[in-house]
């Protein structure tokens, strides 16, 4: 699987939860395959999905998903200390792992090598960490879910993108309609 | 009052509950009182452009954000700032160390502080510099600026100002 197929996959799952998506392709993918006012999506400021989704899980008691990348991930790694040491059980941080930086063109990761992300999340400090194969994406993020305890899922993914259209919302839209449903 | 008594007592009139910090020597009073005060959520962050993703996050979630930071990790924050803050309109204090102006013990220090109002300048951040105690008067109508416009403001607060504590 792929990431749009994993996208896909937990699209029915993620549907009425608060979801920050990274940003390029990712974004652009979940826009494509279920658009909802409960995505923000990231037309920039590449690696901060984590910190964003986390800011907002602090900030209030709904639950809240980050899907973030391997290459992402490995641009704010500072961000898995403080997730560890300030725990938010509304949290989910679903990294989905894919050994690339698909929206650049594939280029190999250090996640995608010798670095294994679970492990340094565990080595962080963040207590509940599960790496999972794609496929079992979905089942991780329903279990984690159920559970009222902060998650970190690592999905380990093939590397490859499909074509997708850009965003064309304006980000003052997006935000908006996002802060709507936060308030909801 | 103390210098880092006014500045929490206006952060918390203007219901700022979330501030994420990144320390400064010049800082550390502040920062101690913001861990101690019962009204606002502080997170530690490890790189500014991470406490401003933070920030952005709590803003999205209904608190009202402010970070604290050195004016030498400006650099990694413009991204940041331009993409996420300006581009999606929201509102951000930075109370910031102004290190490397008069006084300044390190020469180091000096180098970033010859950029700083250029570079908040050329990113159109509405930028106030305190040097003197007094000029602590305005830190109330600056907040309530950067709320009222959704933009981010810059307090530039030099080794002076934090001597009159």
């Amino acid at each position: 699987m792929i990431r749009s197929e994993v996208l896909r996959d937990i699209a029915p799952v993620i549907c009425e939860h608060l979801v920050v998506c990274n940003i390029g392709l990712p974004s652009q993918e979940l826009h494509m395959i279920d658009d909802q006012p409960t995505n923000f999506y990231m037309l920039g400021t590449m690696g901060l999905s984590s910190s964003i989704g986390f800011g907002l899980a602090l900030a209030q008691d709904k639950k809240v998903i980050s899907i973030d990348g391997d290459g992402s991930v490995l641009t704010n790694l500072g961000t898995l200390p403080t997730i560890a040491n300030n725990v938010a059980d509304n949290y989910i941080l679903l990294i989905i792992d894919n050994g690339s930086y698909g929206s650049t063109g594939d280029q190999p990761t250090y996640a995608g090598k010798k670095t294994s992300l679970a492990a340094v999340a565990r080595a962080c400090g963040c207590e509940n960490v599960v790496e999972c194969q794609a496929e079992d994406t979905k089942a991780a993020l329903e279990a984690a879910l159920a559970g009222d305890r902060m998650t970190i899922i690592v999905s380990k993914c093939e590397s490859g993108n499909i074509t997708v259209p850009v965003i064309t919302l304006d980000p003052v839209v997006i935000r908006d309609r996002f802060m709507k449903q936060v308030r909801a | 009052m103390s210098i880092n008594q006014k500045i929490v007592t206006d952060l918390v009139a203007n219901r700022v509950e979330f501030v994420t910090t990144v320390p400064c020597k010049q800082l550390a009073g502040v920062i101690d009182e913001i861990e101690a005060c019962p009204d606002i959520h502080h997170v530690p962050a490890n790189k500014e452009d991470e406490g401003i993703g933070l920030c952005a996050g709590a803003f999205m979630g209904g608190k009202r954000p402010a970070i604290i930071m050195q004016n030498t990790a400006l650099g990694v924050t413009f991204n940041t700032i331009a993409t996420l803050t300006q581009f999606y309109r929201m509102p951000l204090p930075m109370l910031i160390s102004y290190r490397g102006e008069l006084g300044e013990p390190v020469a180091c220090q000096v180098e970033m502080a010859l950029h700083t109002k250029a570079l908040l300048n050329q990113l159109h951040i509405p930028t106030y510099h305190f040097h003197n105690r007094e000029d602590l008067r305005e830190l109330d109508a600056i907040l309530k600026h950067s709320f009222m416009c959704n933009k981010p403001v810059a307090v530039l607060t030099d080794a002076t100002f934090w001597k009159g504590n």
